[in-house]
């Protein structure tokens, strides 16, 4: 999977994360990201799976190393410039309740300065491109959506400026298991076409092994392990294994 | 003589009052709402100083609004003219009302909210501008419309130091033991911050409404 150096979208180099306490949440992390790629960041809650997604878009600085994002160490970046360029959806969705579906998807466009023209077509376009016809929704306000409308269209915001690198903090989490299968699809789908850098935190293997390209099992705040979905499956390693069993004992359930 | 002939006899002098009440009124509320709004917000942003700022003015509304036009008659600039003393009193009291509303209303933010649009490179302004202030707005409100209504009752007290208002009826009417001079003064301050509560009130609940 891995190229030259200038596959690599985002890099982790001996990163460090500690956050005031005597425990360092992440540990001598190393991970390269590729372009293109949707990379499942797997782990038990608390391994460090949220953290190391903050430490992207420098909500979070590492406290030693340095997070690369397109060749340049994070802390290089202006914050802003760098999080315009990364979409962020989290499971709490967080839309702005006081906005309709369109102006929540326009906000970033707009504060970009984007003449009205095209925010307009833009709008128009992911709203349709994410399965909410604009005619329908654009005038609605978030609490008369749906979990699973809402969340389209955190995913619609994150995706209205265009951006290289998408981040995803279990954004299907809580769905009902019907609209997180039909949201996975749409999603893999859709990230097919647009090719967007995809970071994906979840700590549902079969999640993990649908969506991912690679799998990063993330284990006390350090990656234990890069794998293909192929080579997840086939592992030996004791964790990985643990993985694999879970998801094999539910498939089996009903054949017993 | 009942009030109502009384009033109508002296109606030019209780508008003219009424527009002095009026203006000390909203200089009061135009200062501390440019007073307590930026430093609600500072509050919520450093939770810090809320004990401290919280406090002191907590302490100052527990002093008798006689006792603190007393205390700031000996100030050099305000001491000398009585509107002035009165508006920076009236501040003072508005303030408390004010300040607590807008740093709770800018607490009971969600903070998802708040994750999203700073990680979706929202400057902190920006933030303020496009969702904190916007979501806190129906509370900021609450606090304005309890302000108002506290400015305009102690704005009687104005009167006793010679600063206007249509607390002159009420200390002429005292003095004078004259209940229709004291009405003159009591029932427009009266009315004046029950249409205000109202007003203040509508459009609170057409703030609510277009969240909710």
């Amino acid at each position: 999977m891995m190229k030259d150096r200038s596959d690599i979208a985002i890099e982790f180099v001996c990163v460090d994360y500690t956050d005031g306490g005597t425990r360092p949440l992440i540990c001598d992390l190393n991970l390269a990201i590729c372009s293109h790629e949707v990379l499942v960041l797997l782990g038990r809650s608390g391994s460090g799976k949220t953290t190391t997604l903050k430490l992207i878009n420098r909500l979070l600085s590492p406290t030693r190393g340095e997070v690369r994002v397109e060749g340049r160490a994070t802390h290089q970046w202006n914050p802003i410039q760098l999080r315009r360029k990364i979409g962020y959806v989290i499971q709490e969705v967080g839309l702005f309740p006081h906005y309709t579906v369109e102006r929540n998807v326009a906000l970033i466009p707009m504060i970009e300065g984007w003449d009205s023209n095209r925010i307009a077509r833009r709008t128009t376009e992911i709203l349709s491109f994410i399965g909410l016809p604009y005619e329908q929704f654009a005038r609605r306000y978030p609490h008369e959506l749906s979990g699973g409308q809402r969340q389209r269209v955190g995913l619609a915001r994150a995706l209205a400026a265009g951006p290289a690198i998408l981040l995803m903090d279990e954004p299907f989490g809580a769905l009902d298991p019907l609209t997180r299968s039909e949201l996975r699809r749409e999603f893999k789908l859709l990230q097919k076409r647009l090719g967007t850098t995809v970071v994906f935190v979840t700590h549902d293997v079969t999640e993990a092994l649908l969506l991912g390209d690679r799998i990063a099992l993330i284990e006390n705040g350090t990656c234990a392990g890069v794998y293909t979905p192929r080579e997840f499956l086939r592992s030996s390693n004791d964790s990985v294994k643990a993985y694999v069993e879970i998801e094999r004992s539910s498939s089996q359930l009903l054949d017993e | 003589m009942s009030f109502l002939e009384f009033a109508a006899k002296h109606r030019l002098e209780i508008m003219t009052l009424s527009l002095e009440h009026i203006r000390l009124v909203l200089w009061s509320l135009m200062f501390s709402l440019s007073i307590g709004i930026p430093l609600g917000v500072l509050l919520a942003r450093r939770p810090k100083l809320r004990a401290v700022v919280l406090g002191t003015n907590n302490v100052i509304q527990t002093i008798p609004s006689l006792a603190l036009f007393g205390l700031l008659l000996p100030m050099p600039w305000l001491g000398v003219r009585a509107d002035r003393l009165t508006i920076t009193a009236l501040t003072l009291y508005a303030l408390l009302p004010i300040v607590r509303n807008t740093y709770t209303g800018i607490s009971g933010v969600d903070p998802s909210v708040l994750e999203v649009a700073t990680g979706m490179g929202m400057t902190g302004w920006q933030i303020l501008w496009h969702v904190e202030i916007p979501l806190a707005f129906p509370v900021i409100l609450g606090g304005v419309r309890v302000a108002t209504v506290i400015t305009i009752g102690v704005a009687t007290i104005a009167a006793a130091i010679g600063a206007g208002g249509l607390g002159e009826f009420i200390f002429r009417g005292l003095a004078m033991v004259d209940n229709n001079v004291i009405l003159a003064g009591a029932v427009p301050a009266a009315l004046m911050a029950l249409a205000a509560d109202g007003a203040i009130g509508v459009l609170q609940r057409g703030a609510r409404w277009r969240r909710r």
